[in-house]
């Protein structure tokens, strides 16, 4: 699978990167999600590699995901999560980075609860970090993975009408998939209530992004709805009042999706709260590519990894 | 179908800024015409003797204690205060018990104003649960049943994120949120006006600066947040020079005030009289005077009774124990023409200008709308006396005072629901 792009050192997140870095790996994701549905991936793509998911949230599917790809294509991966961690006992981010250096690990994919915590590690050590979600920064292969589900349906993602509804504020889903959508042409509708919706959002995306505060505007004409998880602490926060109201004002219901396009994809990167952001008939519906998602969330993985092994001199 | 066709009367419609002699016509309830030559056939004619005919009051800040405090007053006490000062809408304040922060609830007070045929209710509906200042309540759902605005009432949201939070969020439904403007941790437990007269009096004091520093803080919030906020009966020189403020920079801030606060000072309070215990408390002649001068050049945007029933029991305590709060219901229209601003500047503020703050189709004489009307003869004074209002609660700070303007007739979508003298 040649590419003539630029090789990557890391992947901290979406924002600077163009569709000649983007679409490389969209590419070689497509391939591998055919290779994974035959069961064919080539497993010594990274066969003596060593790929550390360095996890300080809890995270059940991002993790196997990265812990997939990474099987799938020869490496040894070792999970560390922050309960059998010696952040408990004390240790910094960076004693740890030096530990890992330590090691020797090819690959870091890190989790952190802190915007720029992947970004910190990526500069002391030598192994190429990815960034598997960073408080409210970035998630940067959840995007790609979108990006990839979309491509696979409507074919590109240049002058299409994404609609990202719900917590966008506290949302590195929602930064991520912002910086690429816009990158590769598309219009983004950001939607929500204002509480969960700052202003500056449409500083984002070159332009490309409008702000609504009603599902109706947002939806109307859309290609694609991209529901997004509400956190039961955003109640507490005084954010928003209930989830009854949520859902009655934001929520994704067969109601409000009719006013996208009639093929519109509906979108959600999961865990779904049924009932808050989204109801279960449009959740469950044939327009729905959840499940796919999570598919293309183990072949962008591969890719991911597999670009940036490339960029490596073998250990 | 019943038709009403006054004439002999002075018609005043602050909304089209009409102050002339005339005739109006009501169908069914509705106002089908201004300045008819002759009744329809078929109309009941009633002279109003030069009175003057103005939009039913629209008081945008009263407390009718239902549910959970009926022994100081019910909606339908309250109703028969209301129609006797003129009054015909109302917006009433949800610190009752249970809070108004369940849609429930605010359909059932609807309801109840309209089961007593009397007045029309617009409920506001809680800003936090239980106005407890903690949770955000409900306001979307409120807001799709009828709630007007949203309020924490007779408690000021005092946590500036929470308030900074509840501007945001009620931007996707343009709500608009109401505040009463007093600092909590300066105001707690006090019950006058720092000053020589509490100082004498040995009362716990709040500041009257408390008002101006949450005012202050609120108006940087809405500056952030672009929120539609509304202070509450307003009572400071120093506030109202910040709202003045406010306003010149376009921001969405409005206010109101009572007529405690542009007739009365602290020394209303005298010896002790808990009648004239009131929140915010009393305040000094310069604070007055600058009220109604606040009041005549539009800084204010509405008057409100701020009908705050109490019982005897209530109010009889020393002073800092007392309940605080007066009725207002019955002396809204009287108060308001005490003021000494014009006629029709003064039923702009207690007609047409508080409809325009809560957005309702109410205090206007345009054809085509809800014929509510006030008859009454602005000429002809009457002294307020306690024990013997309409009403249930009689804790009237303006106890023995001569007002000028009496009620003489009151109708709600054509049908009359006052008359003076008459029990009807």
């Amino acid at each position: 699978m040649p590419d003539s792009s630029p090789p990557l050192r890391h992947l901290l997140g979406i924002e600077g990167l163009n569709a000649g870095q983007i679409l490389p790996i969209l590419d070689l994701a497509e391939s591998y999600a055919l290779l994974s549905r035959s069961r064919s991936a080539p497993r010594d793509a990274l066969r003596g590699r060593t790929l550390i998911n360095l996890f300080f949230e809890d995270s059940t599917r991002t993790r196997t995901s990265f812990e997939l790809a990474g099987k799938r294509l020869g490496a040894d991966v070792i999970n560390m999560t922050v309960a059998t961690s010696s952040v408990n006992k004390g240790e910094t981010l960076l004693d740890t980075a030096a530990t890992l250096n330590a090691m020797r690990c090819d690959l870091l994919v890190v989790r952190h609860a802190q915007s720029g915590a992947p970004a910190l590690l990526a500069q002391k050590v030598e192994a190429s970090v990815i960034n598997a979600g960073d408080g409210m920064h970035e998630h940067p292969t959840q995007a790609l993975l979108d990006a990839l589900t979309i491509r696979r349906h409507l074919g590109t993602l240049s002058g299409l009408t994404v609609a990202i509804c719900g917590d966008i504020g506290h949302s590195r889903v929602a930064r991520s998939n912002i910086h690429l959508l816009s990158a590769l042409g598309s219009t983004i509708r950001l939607v929500g209530p204002p509480t969960l919706l700052p202003g500056a959002m449409a500083g984002l995306g070159n332009g490309n992004v409008t702000i609504h505060h009603t599902m109706e505007e947002a939806l109307n004409g859309a290609d694609v709805v991209m529901s997004l998880r509400l956190q039961k602490e955003r109640m507490g926060a005084g954010l928003v009042p209930s989830a009854r109201e949520y859902f009655r004002f934001f929520g994704l219901n067969r109601k409000r999706l009719a006013l996208a396009k009639p093929n519109a994809l509906v979108m959600h990167p999961g865990p779904m709260n049924r009932g808050v952001e989204i109801a279960s008939n449009v959740a469950d519906s044939p327009q729905s590519v959840i499940s796919e998602q999570v598919e293309m969330g183990v072949a962008v993985r591969m890719a991911v990894l597999d670009r940036l092994a490339r960029g490596r001199r073998p250990s | 179908m019943s038709t009403l066709f006054f004439h002999n009367v002075r018609i005043i419609d602050p909304a089209s800024n009409r102050d002339a002699p005339g005739t109006l016509t009501v169908c069914d309830g509705i106002i089908t015409e201004l300045d008819a030559a002759s009744a329809p056939e078929g109309a009941q004619s009633i002279d109003g003797q030069g009175a003057v005919l103005a939009p039913g009051l629209v008081d945008m800040r009263a407390d009718l204690g239902e549910p959970g405090f009926e022994y100081r007053e019910d909606v339908e006490t309250g109703a028969r205060a209301a129609v006797a000062g003129g009054v015909t809408t109302l917006a009433v304040l949800p610190n009752t018990m249970p809070v108004i922060d369940d849609p429930a609830l605010v359909q059932h007070l609807k309801e109840r104003g309209n089961d007593t045929g009397m007045i029309t209710i617009h409920p506001y509906g809680a800003l936090t649960k239980g106005c407890e200042g903690k949770e955000t309540a409900e306001l979307g759902l409120l807001q799709e049943v009828g709630a007007v605005a949203f309020t924490d009432g007779t408690r000021a949201i005092a946590d500036t994120k929470q308030l900074r939070n509840l501007l945001s969020y009620a931007r996707f439904m343009d709500g608009l949120i109401v505040q009463h403007p007093e600092d909590p941790s300066l105001a707690r437990n006090a019950c006058a006006t720092s000053g020589p007269l509490a100082t004498r009096l040995g009362l716990p004091q709040v500041p009257a600066a408390a008002e101006a520093i949450l005012i202050a803080r609120d108006v940087r919030i809405v500056e952030m947040t672009g929120g539609r906020l509304h202070f509450a009966h307003v009572s400071t020189a120093e506030g109202l020079e910040l709202i003045r403020k406010a306003k010149a920079k376009g921001l969405s801030i409005t206010c109101d005030t009572a007529p405690p606060y542009f007739l009365l000072t602290e020394e209303t309070i005298g010896d002790f009289r808990t009648y004239a215990k009131l929140s915010p408390p009393l305040r000094n002649p310069a604070d007055r005077d600058a009220v109604l001068a606040a009041l005549s050049d539009g800084t204010i945007d509405a008057i409100a009774s701020d009908h705050a029933p109490a019982d005897a029991d209530d109010k009889r305590l020393p002073f800092a124990q007392a309940r605080a709060g007066g009725i207002g219901l019955v002396t809204l229209l009287s108060a308001t023409l005490a003021s000494g601003l014009d006629l029709l500047s003064a039923l702009r503020l207690i007609t047409s200008a508080p409809a325009k703050v809560l957005r309702i189709d109410a205090g206007t004489l345009a054809i085509g709308s809800k014929a509510d009307l006030c008859l009454f003869d602005p000429e002809q004074h009457w002294v307020v006396e306690s024990g013997k209002l309409p009403g249930r609660a009689q804790n009237t700070p303006f106890d023995g005072e001569t007002m000028p303007g009496k009620v003489l007739r009151t109708f709600r979508h054509g049908l009359e629901v006052y008359r003076a003298g008459t029990a009807l």
